[in-house]
């Protein structure tokens, strides 16, 4: 018999009103890994857009998202006569609307980029995508949407184009995305000699700084950075990743009062046998551990719930054909950690009144309750 | 011998000082000794145990148990944890805990190795006929158990001091007989103080000593040899 024996005994005395704190904790802890997981694969979605071979993104300086940076597509030539650079890539990001379908992303890119070659060429080949011509490449998804085939024609945005391949990408924004020759993309888009973004391959031996330095010398309306670097400044990424712990951490804060209204009433609903354990010798510590104790139980079946909840939530997101590629998931150990250190304190804080009025309870009073 | 109870001139009131309960009371109580606290409800009887026991602060006056002046929260919850027994008149024991898991919760509280809490349990079982019972929950137990079950969780800290406030008040005629004689067999035994309150003349009777009390104060004493 311990202490441990009492708290689990006035668990299972109340078995419906302990599921019910524990199921608001669940449901925080499954919010929140599922939020967190689902932005955060969102935001490593985006990266692998980003980078093809390379470390390095070269921007606009001060631009709110890359859609509106303009990079002088002849940046690309200049970056690849410095010896710190091995290979430069421009890529430019547009929206584009077919018939049916007002939005789809479109990447204007050189046949030479290498995300092509790591797509799977489900028809046609890479050959066939060209800088001095008009053809288009579409993702796979994407084909099966507009419904062209190889060697036809459609309809995108101002103009008329021709599908010269379509090819199976493992991320889901490319898969439902249309690849035009960086040329093409930048006359429909009234984008002359600009790009949004170039990546930047570095050559063996040769560090980042130098070509940040560079950029900074010589082009001052742009900036250089590394990918990581750009992952965590970007303010895209920051606002997304902001919005999955405050999504979840409101979800925290319900499940916080569910636990404190749990314990209020328990610790309301045995006022008598508080005042008999005072009697027999329990400190006030000891009552505010008992009652802390409880509280952190409710907490651990919570999260146990919460982990199996969003595990089996995100499996079954995943399997849904039609967000297949777009639902990636990414729940580390650190946000496991998170998301179990707040179910954590959710149940201290939750418990922290119940246990204050049970511990300052009056043992003669409390006997006299009715 | 030595004063085990000690209060002087102690005053308690309760509803902001409207309604006075103990006034002026003065009582001292010997290692040993069995007293019983008679008189009518509301003279302040069980007022007079909870401020023995610590349950109650004092507004006056002052109370000392076994040398300790109970005034500090440390003091109150160490005298519960070793050194008084307390009994109601109902039970009070937890429904949902088996007879034996309600009477280590003073060993629990008191931070008491397992093993001598179940040995002390099986003896004062054994003491009071409930040991065929421990494993039973205190919903399942007939009034007279769980009174004797109360009578063991009072002692399982071996207190010198054990309270009772009217511990065979809520029993049967044939009951309150057993758990009494019970009572006075287990202090006398162990040469321990008992201080009890009841309206019974004939239980008080047969206590060493009585104190009459009336109005919040001690109306006289008689000792029964």
């Amino acid at each position: 018999m311990s202490l441990w024996r009492l708290i689990i005994t006035n668990l299972r005395r109340h078995r419906v009103r302990t599921a019910i704190g524990a199921t608001g904790i669940a449901l925080g802890v499954a919010t929140m890994l599922s939020v967190v997981g689902l932005l955060g694969g969102a935001v490593k979605m985006f990266e692998r857009i980003l980078r093809t071979d390379s470390q390095m993104v070269v921007f606009e300086r001060n631009v709110s998202d890359l859609f509106f940076s303009n990079v002088p597509v002849g940046l690309v030539e200049e970056l690849e006569g410095q010896p710190c650079v091995k290979d430069a890539q421009p890529v430019l990001f547009t929206i584009i609307a077919a018939p049916d379908r007002p939005v789809i992303t479109c990447f204007g890119i050189q046949a030479s980029d290498g995300r092509l070659k790591r797509g799977e060429w489900l028809q046609g080949s890479a050959a066939a995508f060209r800088d001095d011509a008009e053809g288009v490449v579409l993702g796979e998804r994407a084909a099966g949407f507009l419904k062209a085939p190889v060697g036809g024609t459609i309809e995108l945005g101002p103009g008329t184009y021709t599908v010269v391949g379509v090819v199976r990408m493992e991320n889901g924004f490319e898969n439902g995305g249309v690849f035009m020759p960086l040329a093409a993309c930048q006359k429909a888009f009234h984008k002359d000699g600009v790009c949004s973004v170039v990546s930047v391959a570095l050559a063996a031996g040769h560090q980042p700084d130098e070509v940040k330095q560079w950029v900074s010398k010589h082009h001052e309306r742009l900036i250089a950075m590394e990918n990581d670097e750009f992952s965590r400044s970007y303010s895209q990424f920051k606002i997304m990743k902001t919005t999955a712990w405050v999504v979840g951490g409101c979800a925290f804060l319900l499940g916080g009062l569910s636990v404190t209204n749990t314990m209020i009433l328990s610790v309301f609903g045995r006022i008598r046998e508080l005042a008999i354990a005072r009697v027999c010798g329990f400190s006030r510590g000891q009552v505010a551990r008992m009652i802390f104790g409880e509280s952190l139980l409710i907490s651990a079946i919570g999260t146990l719930a919460g982990w199996v909840l969003s595990w089996g939530g995100l499996h079954v997101l995943r399997a849904v054909p039609q967000l297949q590629g777009y639902i990636e998931p990414r729940v580390g150990w650190m946000e496991v950690a998170a998301a179990t250190g707040l179910a954590v304190l959710t149940a201290l804080i939750g418990a922290m009144y119940p246990a204050c009025y049970a511990a300052r309870l009056n043992p003669a009073q409390a006997l006299r309750f009715e | 011998m030595n004063n085990q109870v000690w209060v002087n001139d102690v005053w308690k009131s309760f509803d902001g000082g409207r309604i006075e309960v103990l006034k002026g009371v003065t009582l001292e109580v010997t290692q040993g000794e069995i007293v019983a606290l008679c008189g009518t409800s509301g003279c302040g009887k069980s007022t007079l145990l909870n401020v023995i026991s610590g349950l109650e602060e004092v507004d006056r006056g002052m109370v000392r148990v076994a040398g300790r002046d109970v005034v500090e929260e440390s003091t109150r919850v160490d005298l519960l944890r070793h050194h008084i027994g307390y009994v109601f008149q109902l039970h009070h024991l937890m429904p949902d805990l088996t007879l034996a898991e309600n009477c280590m919760v003073p060993v629990i509280a008191a931070g008491g190795h397992r093993k001598d809490g179940w040995a002390r349990l099986h003896e004062l079982a054994q003491a009071t006929g409930v040991t065929h019972r421990l494993g039973q929950r205190v919903r399942e137990l007939s009034g007279g158990e769980r009174q004797r079950g109360a009578l063991v969780r009072s002692l399982m800290n071996n207190p010198e001091l054990l309270l009772c406030d009217e511990p065979t008040g809520a029993l049967d005629e044939s009951n309150r007989e057993k758990v009494f004689e019970l009572l006075l067999d287990l202090v006398r035994e162990r040469g321990r103080t008992l201080i009890m309150a009841t309206h019974d003349p004939e239980l008080a009777g047969r206590c060493d000593r009585t104190v009459r009390m009336r109005d919040g104060r001690i109306e006289g004493e008689a000792s029964h040899g």
